[in-house]
Parts: C-alpha cells; structure tokens; sequence
C-alpha cells in the first residue's frame, strides 16, 4: 500500500515528541497533496492556501494523539477534509450533512445526454475549455459527493481509505462516488455533444 | 429500449468500469449491453469521464510562495528544502 510506504518514511516517536525537523520531512511529503484536494474541493487558490496551512497547524498541534490506527497521510486527510468542510460552512454554500445516508439532491440521475464522444481527437477532450468544464462541473456537485469523488478519483485513495477519512461504509462511498461520476458524466457529454457538432460545420 | 433493465443497472456501471463488481453483476451488465446501445455509450463515456479526470488530476500545482508562506506560518523556514 502507497500510503503505509509513505509512513514508513517518518519515525512517529520523533513526530510524536515534537521533533520540528521530522515535522518539516512530514509537510514537505504532503503539502502537495493536502492542497490539490483543499483546490479541488473549495475550487479557489485562496481558501485552499487557508486549508492548507490549518491543516498543518492542527496536525502539529495534534500528532501527539495520533493513534496509529490509519496511516498518517490518511489522517491529515481527515484534518484536511475538516478544514475545507469548515470554510464552506463559513461560505454557507449547500451545506448537508457529511454523514449517511444521502441528503436530498444527491440521488441518482438517469442519464439523459446519450452521444458517443469518446472518438473525439485528444487535443479536444484535453483542451482547456474542456478541462475548464470539466471543472465546474465537479464544483457544482453537492457537497458531500464531491469529497468522494476528490478523495477516490483525484486523489487516488482507495474505497476503504475514503470511507476512513469520511467516516463512511464503502458501500456509501461507492454510491455516492458513482452519482459523482454519472453527473460529471452528463456535464461532459453536454459539452462535447456541442464541440461534434461544431466541429462537424467546420468540414 | 429496456428501460427499467437500463435503470436498474446504472447504480453498478462505476463499479464495472472499475473492474471490482462482483462476477454474477458483470455477466448481467454485459449480457445487457449487447443489446442496448444506449448503455454502451453510457458506460463508453462515463470510463473516458474517469480516465479524462484521472489524468488531469496531478496538473494542480501549489504555487511557490504558497508553499513559502506555508513553512513560514508554521515556524519551519529553518528546514525548507531550497
């Protein structure tokens, strides 16, 4: 597991005991990743910074009840996750609960944009327009199936490490990360439904 | 169109497409989209949905002086790795 790897790069003692510079070692191999989920989850450089630099504050203040049971990236993800779910309150965006089971909005969508545009050239599926797309596309889902999707999908964890950052059963998280993908889904198609065709006028 | 087969089989097409669903589904799934073309294309864009995300994930890079500013209000510019 990537994740147990990374720890064994720290000694916990250290870490535990206050040790600043295996505290440097330990920001230095996660502030990366600790920010791209606060970008992708808040959606703006500003409050992601904000995230970030809590994130780490709290971790410090906290290492010395760190217990162990999930790894330490996993950990910081919760802290991370915390953050970023605090500064959304703040915002007053959407706010529902976190917690099981799912809240209204999130239900399942059927899907109603059906067109193949997976033979679409690369430099159109990667062009900026539709990464730009792409992106508010995942800002505009609810709160609590975006940080599934970021966590499984951009983040790259695993169903049961989601479901520990979360506090979720990974039958919730995967629900709700295949309501995500079917909604980012429909969001594309629409977008590239659009591109077929104006690039079909084009010849 | 076999709408309710199709309805019934969406909540399971992110799984398939992960390749962890259990055997049984998979068959059910596969045996399903032989003869409907609407899910083909929906299973066919949704796997290039998670590929397309998936491969632009990493391009978020922090900024240097987020990360400067970072070390700095947590006391650790003594360590920063130049």
């Amino acid at each position: 597991m990537v994740e147990e790897k990374r720890d064994a790069m720290f000694s916990l003692e250290a870490l535990k005991g206050g040790n600043r510079s295996e505290f440097a070692r330990l920001v230095e191999a996660n502030y990366q990743l600790i920010y791209r989920l606060a970008f992708k989850i808040l959606g703006n450089q500003q409050d992601a910074e904000d995230a970030l630099q809590e994130t780490f504050i709290k971790a410090f203040r906290y290492l010395k009840d760190f217990d162990g049971r999930s790894s330490i990236s996993t950990w910081l993800y919760r802290i991370a996750t915390n953050e970023a779910l605090m500064i959304l309150r703040k915002h007053k965006v959407d706010m529902v609960s976190v917690d099981e089971p799912l809240a209204e909005g999130e239900e399942e969508k059927e899907p109603l944009q059906i067109v193949d545009w997976c033979c679409m050239p690369e430099e159109e599926l990667m062009s900026s327009e539709a990464k730009q797309t792409l992106d508010r596309a995942i800002e505009r889902l609810p709160v609590s199936l975006r940080l599934v999707f970021v966590l499984r999908d951009i983040q790259g964890l695993s169903t049961r490490e989601t479901g520990e950052v979360l506090d979720l059963s990974d039958t919730a998280v995967k629900t709700r990360l295949s309501r995500a993908r079917l909604r980012l889904r429909e969001d594309l198609s629409g977008y590239f439904g659009d591109r077929m065709i104006a690039l079909q006028g084009k010849v | 169109m076999e709408h309710e087969e199709c309805r019934h089989l969406l909540g399971e097409l992110s799984e398939y497409i992960d390749g962890t669903l259990e055997a049984k589904l998979c068959a059910e799934i596969e045996r399903h989209l032989l003869e409907c073309e609407r899910c083909r294309v929906v299973v066919d864009t949704l796997h290039k949905t998670v590929y397309l995300v998936q491969s632009t994930a990493s391009e978020v890079q922090v900024p240097q002086e987020v990360r400067q500013r970072l070390f700095k209000r947590l006391d650790l510019d003594d360590f920063v790795q130049k």
